[in-house]
């Protein structure tokens, strides 16, 4: 049957893309929060935070895009636990379709919602005066990174998505992932940390990814920053994809 | 595109056994249900019919045993069993952002047929959903939800159609649009497999009934033969008294006009 995977993922994807025109709040609650940050950070603690930039928010945008994602991904779990509770999941497992395009279908709408989202914390980072030389190249680099990011983020949020028993547990993972962000360079810079928390906060996923994309937005080489967070991202995605596959497996066996 | 291979049975099950750890949910369980008929499996919850359902919709693997829908192995041809197939689950399995006519459609595109919209529509009103077709399935009654829910079991024809307990949860009235939903279906020619745990319910319905107790089926027969396990009937007068559900149905159903009834008021 997988000579219709591609119509029955296009199929279900319009699906779950209606879910999120709909009920817009979903959109609104993933970028309430990093929006309140950036207006935190930028005007009150940013004039005592020295980033070594002009711009505060020029420094900061990179790390709030990823908590973007982070806060999005908690409802691409949802909606699949919600699929698996109201039995919608089984009755288009027991169809004749290419049956892994169900999973597809809420990874592509999670890509879809999160770039929404992206964009619209984008729009306000410029109202708030972020302004970037950067050219198309260095854009869609941006762009290339942040889709890896959230493709690795997502399989992840299939996981529990597949497996919570509780919605609560199906979208609680993302707060870790939310705040890891505070322990990197999304903030300040790492000099300033002590030892140990600066030696994690240098080696943890967020940092390399944050720096690189801060260094497409300043125009700066990208150095080694952009090969380590695409080998966070690749490494993330592929152990995320091969766990929740097999969880996957094991519930349609 | 329905395969056509099936002679004989619709459904053939035979030393069928699952069990979940040291749970032996079911211990051998065989039983044919003849094409074009509605078939009753009976038993108090945790008996193992839902778990039957999902070994014959292919959403779950049997310990020992075959079973065959439509003529197919739901181990060895899934993919033909799926296509021979509906299931509709113990929970409304309905998408409650789309709208009724949007389900319908869904299910439409996802079995590949021509003329989704057409085939939604004719549904709409066979179920006399037309109405309600615009709005989001969130703001159904219950037995307008399970109408909708049989209604996608519908689309494309298939053969033989599992209904693990249809009217769980619902109210009288819904009950009964289901209880003529399924005889409608039945007279069509489709093989109906219904769990249920409402004797009235298999009493109604059914062709055949078995009871399915302890992971065994312990009883298979029409409800005559069933009826004939028992001593003859004794003769008993007996004042026939409505019962609730009756004075319920005769207050609430018969007359939609919205009017308040007060009980004893005016009579």
């Amino acid at each position: 049957m997988t000579n219709h995977f591609f119509g029955d993922t296009a199929v279900l994807t319009r699906r779950s893309l209606r879910h999120i025109t709909r009920s817009l709040d979903t959109i609104i609650t993933t970028v309430i929060t990093p929006i309140a940050m950036m207006l935190l950070f930028v005007y009150v603690f940013g004039g005592a935070i020295n980033s070594g930039m002009d711009s505060y928010v020029d420094y900061l945008l990179p790390g709030i895009l990823l908590i973007t994602i982070a806060s999005g991904i908690a409802y691409t779990g949802f909606r699949l636990f919600l699929d698996m509770k109201s039995g919608i999941f089984e009755r288009f497992q027991s169809m004749p379709i290419a049956r892994s395009s169900v999973l597809w279908a809420h990874v592509l709408t999670s890509l879809v919602a999160n770039l929404i989202s992206v964009v619209v914390v984008v729009l306000v980072a410029l109202l708030m005066g972020f302004r970037s030389g950067a050219g198309l190249a260095a854009w869609l680099a941006v762009a290339g990174i942040l889709t890896l990011f959230t493709l690795a983020l997502t399989w992840i949020a299939v996981i529990p998505g597949l497996s919570a028993k509780s919605p609560d547990g199906a979208s609680a993972f993302a707060y870790p992932l939310i705040f890891l962000p505070f322990i990197s360079s999304a903030f300040v810079p790492t000099e300033t940390m002590p030892g140990p928390v600066r030696a994690f906060a240098e080696n943890q996923p967020v940092t390399s990814i944050v720096n690189a994309i801060r260094n497409l937005f300043t125009q700066q080489p990208v150095g080694t920053h952009i090969w380590i967070a695409l080998a966070w991202c690749v490494g993330i995605l592929i152990v995320a994809y091969a766990f929740a596959i097999s969880i996957y497996r094991r519930k349609i066996s | 595109m329905i395969p056509n291979q099936a002679r004989g049975p619709a459904i053939q099950v035979q030393g069928l056994q699952k069990s979940y750890g040291k749970l032996h949910v079911l211990r051998g369980v065989d039983f044919d249900v003849a094409r074009g008929s509605i078939f009753a499996l009976l038993g108090s919850n945790g008996a193992g019919k839902t778990t039957i359902v999902r070994i014959l919709s292919t959403l779950l693997k049997a310990d020992a045993g075959t079973a065959s829908v439509h003529g197919f192995d739901v181990a060895k041809q899934p993919a033909n069993v799926r296509e021979s197939i509906s299931l509709t689950g113990q929970f409304a399995a309905v998408d409650e952002i789309l709208t009724g006519r949007e389900n319908l459609v869904l299910v439409a595109q996802l079995r590949h047929l021509k003329n989704p919209g057409k085939i939604a529509d004719d549904l709409l009103e066979r179920f006399a959903l037309t109405d309600a077709s615009a709005r989001k399935v969130a703001t159904y009654s219950g037995g307008m939800r399970r109408r909708l829910d049989i209604a996608m079991s519908l689309v494309g024809n298939p053969p033989v159609i599992f209904l693990d307990e249809p009217t769980t949860g619902l109210d009288p009235q819904g009950r009964i649009e289901v209880w003529q939903s399924v005889k409608e279906l039945a007279g069509r020619g489709t093989t109906v497999l219904l769990t249920t745990q409402y004797l009235d319910e298999a009493e109604q319905l059914a062709d055949r009934i078995a009871i399915l107790h302890e992971g065994r089926i312990i009883v298979n027969g029409t409800l005559t033969e069933l009826k004939q396990l028992l001593p003859p009937a004794k003769v008993e007068y007996v004042e026939k008294q409505p019962t609730l559900e009756d004075v319920f149905l005769a207050i609430v159903g018969a007359d939609s006009n919205g009017d308040a009834r007060n009980v004893g008021s005016d009579k």
